[in-house]
């Protein structure tokens, strides 16, 4: 009785605060950062795109959760042939497109060859390069074959990039798109927010809430007013850290701490001298003070990292005690190296604030060892073009948020230019390997073999900073791909 | 009068017509390329390829130009490169709320602004003109992002009055759009209220020395009702001018208030289109304020001739 | 002396004293960062308190006011080096198609929304004082044409002129000997008044990120820096934000004390 009766006053005290837009229960507003320039998530490197649709809107044949795994997504099972190069895959058969139209087999089959085809605009077209053929068998069975085993290729598939979609609404899709997931796209204001509701003929678990709107809200100071001033109930990567302890005080709203796939480093030209000279980038490791970064532009959240590898990741090797503060050590080995005087540099930094915020600090600890560095502040499409285009740049501090990027280092034409042909192998032979055990070990030669050649500044783990009000359940705290899945959210009674 | 305007008429075209020139080529040599930045670092050079000649961006500089402009008399502005919706569209949609924004914060400053130069103009000297001299002083001193920080934190994070930011949306009504853009108003009035009442203050003040101004007085009118019945009328012509000036400034000061206010206007949109390089917003954009403001500069030209046949003699 | 000129001048010179003592010594060292000791309200060690790297606030207000000042002086060199030989010219050939073409280019000049460009300058040809002080110097050029174009072209008018050109002087020479002493003052308080709209357009510029650069400090960009923390340590922004107040007030004031004391008839309207 008292039970219900509190839950009346409840309800009742919600209807006069009527105010509030929506209703508490069954409708949820979650602010981000950055608006999606378009709603296709298979034609642009928009993170953004993917916060919004992946998995509430699109789905792919597997799918991200939560805690990192892979588990099965619109693909209810598939088969992998002894050599690797063929996997087939079962659909579930009940799955609708939301505007009605049945996915089968064949929109798979488009999804995949669109993705791969000659004049695709896919940003992660190579995540589909080893795919030699897709063939529909029947309804609800997918064929797709491969010219080498790739031991990554579910994990590919669960991409945001590699979502399903049908041939029947694809020249809409950037502005009205239509997928198999739990929530329909029902409205886009530009530069304002994103409407979504819920799917009730979703194949799967249907979801709880009813209405979502993302609004979107670049600037963190309007970040702390909107969530402080309750005018969202969430907001996914809020981008003020040092804010963060205000909302821990405060019992209205909850904060979640986790961390995502972002390896924050200090990249290195390694072409480019003094940096092609191994000792001078030995120097710069240890010239670094993690923590203080961490703690001066990060506000204490992030996981100093000593190689490219996600901490959270069974496979880390910690190698942090290899690249210690250390600024003694670093002055002596840059005078091993012939510049006992330190020498001048560029660092180009992006917009985002532990960028702008850790080159500051990282400038200020390399003055201390004899390193003068100028920075420049770069907006992205400046950075692409220069450092990362033309490679013109002496250091500059970036976030590599793909899950699994270590291979970058295979590819001597990537902006920082390491070129380690025993490296190369390795990850040769770690793509082709599928057996975990295995591909564990080589993961760990592989980190060790950055760390020890110094290629980058390993910095930090970027955290994922959520906050929401504390009646809001479900949402996730780390970030293993770009996605706010709201499809398990609700509100606490 | 015909030849006058048929004179300023032609002089607004070329000014329309080097402005775009101005406005295309300059922009047009901006380092970074927006196809690259809409795919990231993971793109392979032949997808980056496909959507250049997507977006059109492989067609040479001058044809571009005038494509654009031809369009741009049919009222079409083009595609934008990051968002693949006609310019024209967008800009429709932010100006929703960029103009509701100049004209309440115009509103606003008129309102402070007239009232407080009369009132300092009729007690020339006393401490009255004085107290409100030295407030304009501080008003036109402050930056107006500034003040912004300070209306937010004050009225939406310490007090709760106000909504953090944002904009209600129209369909919510018109009380809720004037409520979420009452603070970002007041922060864009203020510099402007300040510098309209010393206009208005000096204006008044010229016109009382007048000699007809003299010669009311000398017929027994009081100070006053001299101040209404002729000063006002006069001294409004200046202070007419600086509103309609003031108009196209807010329209585009609205830039960073915007920003800090999280509205989704025209400012907001021209800072997006830098960042992502989506050079035909930036330019259609870019010239939509030269336009209003030559357009307005244009008509109270006219009017100033209509009212003051001196000015018709001048070049 | 007038009273407007007296506070304006004390006013300003706060700021030129900070920037000038600057070079010599600074409380701290304004790049120096001590993280454990961030966010400090002002107290007996950190005048002004502690920024959120633990740089003492006091310095760096010192240096900023050096790049305020800096930018803004240039900007307006720029405008009078361009602006007053232009309006010169155009009022010695008032009514001509020079006189024309200046004074069009400068209306269209003052048609392009000012913030807007030099956002877009500065965002496209790189942040930076460099950048800034042409930004805000291109949009002083017309505003120094016109007042020096306004202004000389009733002297051209006045008898002594007349004299000049029978004498056999040519437009140029006039316009240097004669009309520009006598628009002198003039320029002087327009002057004073584009410096500080400098310092205001600058901060600005700083505050969006694209004024001077780390680890130059920068009062527009302490004041971004303050935006996130303005909750947590409200001097932050205050501080630089007063500076910024003190210094274009007294700016201001300045000019408009100039212009009553340069001003024959108002000068002796205040005695």
């Amino acid at each position: 009785m008292k039970h219900f009766v509190s839950r009346l006053a409840l309800a009742s005290a919600l209807s006069v605060a009527g105010f509030a837009a929506h209703a508490a229960n069954t409708d949820i507003t979650v602010a981000m950062q950055l608006e999606p320039p378009h709603l296709d998530p298979t034609s642009a490197a928009a993170g953004a795109i993917d916060s919004v649709l992946y998995s509430n809107v699109f789905e792919g044949l597997t799918r991200f959760m939560g805690d990192g795994s892979v588990v099965a997504g619109l693909a209810k099972s598939w088969d992998i042939s002894d050599d690797g190069l063929v996997y087939t895959f079962i659909l579930h058969d009940n799955v609708l497109f939301h505007d009605g139209s049945t996915m089968d087999a064949e929109d798979v089959q488009f999804s995949l060859n669109r993705a791969r085809a000659d004049d695709s605009t896919n940003a992660q077209k190579a995540l589909f390069a080893g795919i030699t053929d897709v063939s529909a068998l029947d309804a609800a069975t997918v064929v797709v074959t491969l010219d080498a085993p790739n031991g990554n290729f579910l994990f590919n598939l669960a991409w945001g990039d590699a979502i399903i979609v049908a041939p029947e609404s694809i020249d809409g899709i950037k502005q009205a798109p239509i997928g198999t997931g739990a929530f329909k796209f029902a409205n886009w204001v530009q530069g304002d927010k994103i409407e979504l509701t819920r799917n009730d003929a979703y194949w799967g678990t249907p979801a709880v809430l009813e209405n979502v709107t993302f609004k979107f809200i670049s600037d963190p100071t309007a970040a702390f007013a909107s969530v402080m001033a309750e005018d969202v109930d969430a907001f996914v990567g809020f981008p003020a850290p040092e804010n963060l302890p205000q909302f821990e005080a405060d019992p209205r709203f909850q904060v979640l701490v986790g961390s995502t796939e972002g390896e924050t480093i200090l990249s290195t030209n390694n072409k480019m001298p003094p940096f092609d000279n191994v000792k001078v980038r030995e120097a710069l490791a240890h010239a670094i003070d993690r923590q203080a970064i961490v703690d001066g532009a990060m506000f204490g959240y992030g996981t100093p990292i000593g190689t490219h590898f996600a901490p959270h990741n069974p496979a880390y090797v910690d190698l942090t005690g290899s690249s210690a503060y250390d600024p003694e050590l670093a002055k002596k080995l840059l005078a091993e190296a012939g510049f006992a005087d330190g020498f001048e540099t560029t660092l180009h930094l992006p917009p985002p604030s532990y960028a702008r915020r850790g080159g500051e600090i990282i400038a200020a600890q390399l003055a201390q060892v004899g390193i003068k560095v100028q920075i420049t502040n770069v907006e992205w499409a400046q950075w692409l073009e220069t450092v990362f285009r033309g490679k013109d740049f002496g250091l500059t501090i970036v976030s590599h948020t793909e899950p699994m990027d270590i291979g970058i280092y295979a590819n001597p034409e990537y902006y920082f230019q390491y070129d380690n042909p025993a490296f190369q192998e390795l990850m040769t032979n770690l793509n082709a390997t599928t057996d975990p055990e295995a591909r564990t070990a080589l993961m760990g030669d592989a980190q060790r073999m950055i760390s020890s050649d110094f290629v980058n500044g390993y910095l930090f783990q970027l955290a994922q900073l959520s906050v929401a009000k504390a009646g809001v359940q479900g949402l996730w705290t780390n970030a293993p791909t770009q996605a706010t899945d709201l499809t398990a959210v609700s509100w606490a009674d | 009068m015909i030849r006058y305007t048929l004179k300023r008429f032609l002089s607004l075209c070329i000014s329309l017509a080097v402005a775009s020139l101005l406005i295309f080529f300059v922009i047009e040599i901006a380092p970074g390329d927006p196809a690259s930045f809409m795919l990231g670092i993971n793109a392979q050079p032949d997808t980056v390829a496909t959507l250049r000649a997507e977006l059109g961006l492989d067609i040479p500089k001058l044809e571009r130009y005038l494509a654009w402009t031809q369009g741009m008399l049919t009222g079409d502005f083009g595609m934008s490169y990051t968002y693949r919706t006609p310019v024209s569209q967008m800009v429709a949609d932010r100006l929703w709320v960029s103009l509701p924004l100049a004209l309440f914060a115009l509103a606003l400053s008129t309102l402070i602004a007239l009232p407080a130069g009369i009132y300092s103009a009729a007690r020339r000297g006393q401490t009255g003109d004085i107290a409100v001299m030295s407030a304009t002083q501080l008003g036109v001193a402050i930056p107006n992002f500034w003040f912004a920080m300070m209306l937010v934190l004050i009225f939406a994070i310490k007090l709760r009055w106000f909504a953090g930011g944002g904009f209600a949306g129209w369909d919510k009504g018109l009380g809720a759009v004037m409520w979420s853009l009452t603070l970002p108003a007041i922060s864009l009035a203020l510099p402007q209220a300040a510098i309209l009442a010393r206009v208005m203050r000096s204006a008044l003040l010229d016109v009382m020395n007048e000699d007809f101004m003299r010669t009311a007085r000398a017929k027994g009118l009081t100070t006053t009702q001299t101040l209404w019945k002729h000063g006002l009328r006069n001294a409004l012509i200046p202070v007419l001018t600086i509103i309609g000036l003031q108009f196209s400034f807010l329209l585009a000061g609205g830039i960073i208030i915007e920003q800090v206010f999280y509205l989704p206007g025209l400012g907001r949109l021209v800072f997006q289109a830098i960042s992502a390089r989506d050079l035909i917003v930036v330019e259609s954009v870019v010239m939509l304020l030269v336009f209003a403001v030559i357009v307005v500069n244009f008509a109270v030209d006219l009017a100033y001739a209509a009212v003051d046949p001196r000015l018709r003699a001048r070049t | 002396m007038n009273r407007n000129l007296i506070i304006g001048l004390i006013l300003s010179a706060i700021a030129i004293l900070a920037a000038l003592m600057s070079f010599i010594w600074t409380p701290f060292d304004h790049v120096a960062m001590n993280i454990p000791a961030k966010l400090q309200t002002p107290n007996l060690t950190h005048w002004f308190g502690t920024d959120h790297f633990g740089r003492d606030i006091f310095s760096m207000i010192m240096v900023g006011a050096r790049t305020s000042i800096a930018v803004a002086f240039v900007a307006v060199g720029i405008g009078m080096g361009l602006g007053i030989p232009l309006g010169l010219w155009a009022a010695a050939r008032k009514g001509s198609y020079i006189d024309e073409l200046i004074m069009r280019a400068n209306d269209l000049i003052f048609a392009f929304p000012s913030l807007v460009i030099a956002i877009l300058i500065t965002a496209i040809f790189g942040a930076g004082a460099v950048n800034a002080i042409i930004a805000i110097g291109i949009f002083n050029i017309p505003v120094f044409a016109r007042v020096v174009r306004g202004a000389a072209m009733p002297i051209w008018e006045r008898e002594f002129i007349l004299a000049a050109r029978v004498a056999g002087k040519n437009a140029a020479r006039i316009s240097v000997e004669h009309i520009l002493p006598n628009v002198l003052n003039l320029l002087i308080v327009q002057a004073t008044i584009q410096f500080s709209l400098g310092i205001l357009a600058e901060a600005a510029l700083s505050y969006v990120g694209l004024g001077a650069q780390p680890p130059t400090p920068s009062w527009g960009r302490m004041l971004a820096d303050a935006q996130t923390l303005v909750s947590i340590a409200p001097h932050l922004a205050l501080i630089p934000g007063f500076a910024i107040i003190i210094t274009v007030m007294g700016l201001n004031l300045m000019g408009d004390g100039l212009r009553d004391y340069l001003n024959p008839r108002t000068r002796v309207a205040r005695t």
